[in-house]
C-alpha cells in the first residue's frame, strides 16, 4: 500500500470509451496550472496505452499509473 | 515547437464510418496537433445541418455488422431493416460510453479542427452551403492538397 498521492482536481472519467477519456483529460490539464495534479480514474483498458501517448505528444508527465479491479488512475503532472 | 499537422478526406456518410475521422481529429487536437477535415462526396452528410445524429447503418453488404441472429442479405434489405440496424448500433455505442457524432462534431470544432467542404460534390449533389453548418469553410483539390503537403499525418477514410 502506497502512500495516497495528493492531486489538485479529479477527473472520473469511468464509463467512458475513446476518446473521451482524452478528450476529457485535456480539457481538465487546460484549467491547471503547472506542476498541477490531475487525478484521473478510467475504465476503458485502452486507456492505459492512450494516456501515456497523450501525454508523450503533449509533453505532461504522468506520475503515477494505479490498476484497481477493472479501473485505472493516472496522476498527471501538467507540464506544458 | 510548431505542432504537428494532419489531414483527414472524409468520404462517407454512414454512421460507422463517420466515427473514425471524428474520433481521430479530436484525438488529434487534445494531443496538439492541427487538424483538417475535408468533407467530400458522402461524407458531407456528416457536416449538414441537424444530420449529424441522423446518420444511418446499412445492413446490406455488410457481412461483419453483429447482429442479435444471423440475418440472410434479402431479408436485409427489407425495409425497415436499416432503422434497426441504426438503433441497435447507436444503443450499442451509447452503452459503452462512445460519444455521438454530433457531440464529436461539436467538440472537434470547440477544440478548433479546421472543416472544409468540398464544393465540386456539393455542387453534383445539390448541396448548398446554407445546408452546412457553420464554420466550414468551401474548397477543392488545391486547398486539401495546400493543407496535406504540410502534415505529417494525411488519412482517406
Amino acid at each position: 500500500m502506497s502512500a495516497e498521492m495528493k492531486f489538485d482536481a479529479l477527473l472520473d472519467a469511468k464509463g467512458l470509451s475513446c476518446p473521451l477519456p482524452i478528450l476529457k483529460t485535456k480539457k481538465a490539464v487546460e484549467t491547471l496550472t503547472k506542476d498541477q495534479v490531475l487525478k484521473v480514474e478510467t475504465t476503458d483498458p485502452g486507456s492505459k496505452n492512450d494516456m501515456a501517448s497523450w501525454a508523450k505528444r503533449t509533453g505532461n508527465e504522468i506520475v503515477k499509473v494505479e490498476e484497481g479491479s477493472g479501473t485505472f488512475t493516472f496522476y498527471i503532472k501538467k507540464k506544458a | 515547437m510548431a505542432n504537428k499537422k494532419m489531414t483527414i478526406i472524409a468520404s462517407k456518410g454512414s454512421l460507422d464510418m463517420a466515427y473514425p475521422p471524428l474520433i481521430l481529429a479530436t484525438t488529434a487536437a487534445a494531443m496538439d496537433i492541427d487538424v483538417t477535415i475535408f468533407f467530400t462526396f458522402y461524407g458531407l452528410d456528416i457536416i449538414k445541418k441537424n444530420n449529424a445524429d441522423n446518420l444511418k447503418i446499412s445492413p446490406v453488404g455488410n457481412p461483419a455488422l453483429p447482429m442479435p441472429v444471423p440475418i440472410p442479405t434479402l431479408v436485409a434489405s427489407l425495409p425497415g431493416m436499416e432503422a434497426m440496424a441504426t438503433a441497435m448500433m447507436k444503443s450499442m455505442f451509447n452503452k459503452h460510453g462512445v460519444a455521438s457524432i454530433g457531440q464529436l462534431l461539436d467538440l472537434a470544432r470547440e477544440s478548433g479542427v479546421k472543416l472544409i467542404g468540398c464544393q465540386m460534390t456539393m455542387d453534383v449533389m445539390g448541396v448548398k452551403q446554407s445546408d452546412i453548418i457553420d464554420g466550414v469553410e468551401f474548397g477543392g483539390a488545391a486547398t486539401w492538397l495546400d493543407a496535406a503537403s504540410d502534415a505529417q499525418i494525411n488519412l482517406f477514410i
